[in-house]
């Protein structure tokens, strides 16, 4: 079967390739955004938290036989609790100076840490196995679906959504939105917002290393593998604006198909083509699809 | 600042100009101890550190991407002395013009958006040069434009020389030096500092601030490029490390180190970094450790910098 002269198998495949990364980007320009909000920080680090919730993964398989699904629990935690300890004693101090200095000290953190696991394990990928209860694909007709894939993005779906839901609908999620807004006002109400922001960066930090497990089993383990993402993961977050989480969550799936297709009808522009629309997109609105003014 | 008395603002520029001899003087002297290879290595990094400070330090805009003007100039340089057998003066000013007119564009779209958004643009456009530079067929890819022919000068004096080679590149440097302090000092930059301190403030006065960005950005890649399109001809290499997002990281450090907003600063941080990845390449992986390392305690304890401790201690403007 064929549309536009291509054949349906390479198209959906590359779909479903361009969907696994688009939900990469929607949990990490959606952890970007939560974090953007309660702190004034744009996390460059993001990329090398994600890399560590896949070696993550492999260490709790190889030290301590800790199958995939405790790592899809434990990796959050661990990687989130090492962002709380970054947040409450370094990044603390610099949340009252202009915002290029915490991008210049996550920076930083992010060659440390991409340093030292370079240092230890290589430049090379280490393989993650798939887990056996999602390996194996099924036959959808037009085209052979992998079943962890499937498993990715519906997981990764509903991990933004219930962010989205999280943040926008209930009460701990209002209190958020309130420090956002007005920190001084919320702390007067008897809150206490330093712990907030604490936990927010602990848990925008928690979703990348979760990204970083579900990536584990499909690109392997390597201390580069948030290198180049984090910085598409920018133009990501630059297109949508950091307002919106629905506009993250909107923006990366998006971009992630667009750069899907791509790769079928033109595939010499796939690595650029979010750049090319990061173009357009501050041609035509410059606070982002979603942003608000800034 | 406030407004100086004419005598105090006449005595720093007196103190300024006597650092600066004494840096052309430690430069001049500076074959006698070290390579020439090493020294123009660090003298066209400080140019690009010079270049990377006028947008940060005196308009406040802090671009993550500074490679693509450091790498587009020195491919179109060394494409321009290998390929189209140009002089190497024209060479350097082919490239050196390339990284303006990237620098026009990319920067009529990067200034449109301000603080941490216009880091991230810059990031992201610099990683859309490095993939172009990986798909043009002139820039050959991993391989890049290799064996570039260094020519002679004003085809007088021969480049292949290092000594004389040295000497063409430490005139480039003191040149673009002053032409940077000139810009600095001028009504010119005052307008930019002046929107570093207050955007808002500089519209209301009636100053077209976007036309001042755009101008400053215009500039400062152009430097950039000139950087590395003197770069290139001296290793005789174009290749992908150049237009790398981490040589724009690398730049950030230098200035930082150095200091923000100072005129020396970007030099010393970039003579600092050098002679540090020299002496510690070997340790492979440390270099970037300890340069995160760098980062973290620039960030948190001195922010200032070493030319900006030192101007504070000493009273003088550096």
């Amino acid at each position: 079967m064929q549309i536009f002269g291509i054949s349906t198998q390479a198209l959906f495949g590359q779909l479903l390739i361009g969907l696994i990364n688009g939900s990469f980007y929607a949990m990490l320009s959606l952890g970007l955004a939560v974090i953007f909000g309660m702190l004034n920080i744009v996390n460059f680090a993001h990329g090398a938290l994600y890399m560590m919730g896949a070696f993550c993964a492999y260490f709790l398989l190889h030290f301590f036989g800790l199958n995939y699904w405790w790592a899809l629990l434990l990796a959050p935690l661990i990687v989130g609790s090492l962002g709380m300890v970054l947040q409450r004693f370094l990044l603390q101090r610099i949340a009252d100076l202009d915002h290029i200095y915490g991008l210049l000290l996550t920076f930083g953190f992010a060659l440390i840490i991409q340093g030292l696991f370079r240092q230890q394990f290589g430049s090379s990928g280490l393989p993650y196995p798939i887990p056996p209860e999602l390996s194996g694909a099924r036959n959808l007709g037009f085209m052979v679906l992998p079943n962890y894939r499937a498993w990715v993005i519906v997981f990764s779906l509903v991990v933004c959504l219930v962010t989205w839901y999280a943040i926008e609908r209930t009460k701990l999620g209002a209190y958020l939105r309130a420090a956002t807004e007005n920190p001084t006002m919320v702390r007067a109400f008897g809150i206490n917002v330093p712990r907030m922001i604490t936990l927010t960066y602990g848990f925008g930090v928690g979703l990348a290393a979760l990204a970083g497990v579900l990536a584990a089993p499909i690109y392997n383990v390597s201390p580069q593998m948030g290198a180049e993402l984090i910085i598409v993961v920018f133009a990501v977050v630059v297109i949508g604006g950091m307002g919106s989480i629905m506009g993250s969550i909107v923006t990366g799936f998006g971009l992630g198909i667009v750069e899907g297709l791509t790769k079928v009808f033109y595939p010499e522009a796939s690595n650029t083509i979010v750049f090319v629309i990061m173009a357009i997109v501050l041609f035509i609105r410059p606070s982002g699809l979603f942003g608000r003014s800034l | 600042m406030t407004s100086l008395p004419s005598g105090t603002a006449a005595r720093n520029r007196n103190q300024e100009m006597m650092a600066f001899f004494i840096m052309a003087g430690l430069m001049v002297l500076a074959p006698l101890v070290a390579y020439p290879i090493f020294l123009m290595k660090a003298l066209c990094f400080a140019l690009f550190a010079c270049a990377f400070n006028l947008l940060v330090g005196y308009v406040g805009l802090l671009s993550f991407g500074h490679a693509m003007f450091l790498g587009s100039a020195g491919y179109v340089a060394s494409h321009a002395a290998k390929v189209w057998g140009l002089p190497t003066e024209l060479a350097i000013l082919a490239g050196t013009a390339a990284a303006a007119f990237v620098g026009f564009v990319v920067g009529i779209l990067a200034i449109r958006r301000q603080g941490i958004y216009f880091s991230m643009t810059t990031l992201a456009f610099s990683q859309m040069v490095y993939f172009l530079a990986i798909e043009l067929p002139f820039t050959h890819g991993e391989d890049g434009i290799q064996s570039v022919p260094r020519g002679k000068l004003l085809g007088m004096f021969d480049l292949s020389n290092e000594i004389t080679l040295y000497f063409f590149v430490l005139a480039i440097f003191l040149g673009a030096f002053l032409l940077i302090r000139r810009i600095i000092n001028s009504p010119f930059g005052e307008v930019l500092k002046a929107i570093r301190e207050n955007e808002r403030r500089a519209i209301s006065l009636g100053y077209k601030v976007d036309q001042y960005k755009l101008a400053a950005f215009v500039l400062s890649a152009t430097l950039a490029g000139l950087a590395g399109a003197t770069k290139d001809i001296v290793f005789q290499l174009a290749s992908l490390t150049d237009v790398h997002f981490a040589a724009s990281g690398e730049v950030v450090l230098m200035t930082l180190l150095g200091g923000m907003g100072t005129l020396f600063g970007p030099v010393v941080g970039a003579f600092i970094i050098i002679a540090s990845e020299n002496y510690l390449s070997r340790f492979g992986d440390w270099v970037t450790i300890i340069q995160g390392m760098i980062f973290v305690v620039c960030v948190l304890a001195f922010r200032k910098g070493i030319i900006g401790v030192l101007a504070e201690k000493l009273g003088i403007s550096l």
